[in-house]
């Protein structure tokens, strides 16, 4: 537990930095007009952004099937929720 | 002499009870703000328009900045823990200070961006996209001052010399609660500022 965090810091930083450029890339994309796409590439670097944090940041990585599975059983019914209420109210 | 194997007083199956524990909350916060996400989904696919040309009333340099200053105290965070699990717990007090710190940064700037949306006449009644903006941010919001909280509280029990390389427990599930708060906001940054 902790002998095995040696080089941590180092690769904390890289994420950092790596979560700063795709923040700056996400703003000044939203400034050109893509249509559509916009929404596509906006929640696609947010994503990106967000298993960064939990992968490095939350130490998901280097966690085992029991914890993979207490984090990403919620996002599942997230999504079940979204899909199942705009299902409802779009074809209504 | 004959302990069963998952002994909750086994350090180690502490540590992965509490952290399990920890994720199991987090479930439950996914789904808090997940009620509001599936809002914001119905709606702007409802009026498009509207949210369009709402959004844009929107500070988004002051979006970004606050994205940075949260990026910044997980770094911060990241970094405590990092250091705790070496042992260092003058230095996890440190980050957790600067994470504190950029808690109230965050929420000064928060400040300021309501008060010209206010004085702009802009409130959580105005229409369906300020209603959904509000309440993201407020809870949101609420939940950094908690964070701050139990930040707080957790310097204060390293200052009374609790943690150390061997015992660390409520370092790295304070730890995960303010990841979280990062990443419910990586999300509210593109949805509210950006693509609206």
């Amino acid at each position: 537990m902790s002998h095995e965090t040696t080089g941590a810091r180092r690769t904390f930083i890289t994420v950092y930095i790596a979560l700063v450029l795709l923040t700056v890339v996400t703003v000044l994309v939203s400034y050109v007009n893509l249509g559509l796409m916009n929404v596509v590439v906006a929640l696609l670097i947010a994503s990106v952004k967000a298993s960064l944090v939990a992968l490095i940041f939350m130490h998901l990585k280097s966690e085992d099937r029991l914890v993979w599975g207490f984090a990403l059983v919620p996002i599942a019914f997230l999504a079940l929720i979204i899909l199942g209420t705009l299902v409802d109210t779009l074809l209504r | 002499m004959n302990a069963p194997p998952a002994d909750h007083g086994d350090p180690r199956v502490a540590f992965e009870s509490a952290k399990l524990g920890l994720w199991t909350f987090l479930a439950t916060e996914v789904l808090l703000f997940g009620a509001l996400f599936t809002a914001y989904a119905v709606f702007r696919l409802k009026y498009p328009a509207l949210f369009h040309s709402e959004h844009l009333k929107l500070n988004r340099v002051l979006g970004t900045l606050n994205t940075l200053v949260l990026i910044t105290s997980s770094l911060a965070v990241a970094l405590g823990v990092d250091a705790i699990r070496k042992g260092k717990a003058r230095l996890l007090e440190k980050y957790y200070g600067v994470t504190v710190l950029l808690g109230a940064v965050f929420l000064c700037v928060k400040y300021i961006e309501w008060t010209e949306e206010f004085h702009h006449g802009l409130y959580p009644g105005t229409n369906i996209f300020f209603s959904l903006y509000f309440m993201l941010t407020g809870l949101h919001g609420i939940h950094v001052i908690l964070g701050m909280g139990i930040l707080t509280y957790v310097v204060v029990l390293s200052r009374r010399g609790r943690f150390s390389a061997g015992y660390h427990t409520p370092v790295e599930v304070s730890g995960l609660y303010w990841h979280f708060i990062d990443l419910v906001w990586i999300y509210l940054l593109p949805l509210l500022y950006l693509i609206g």
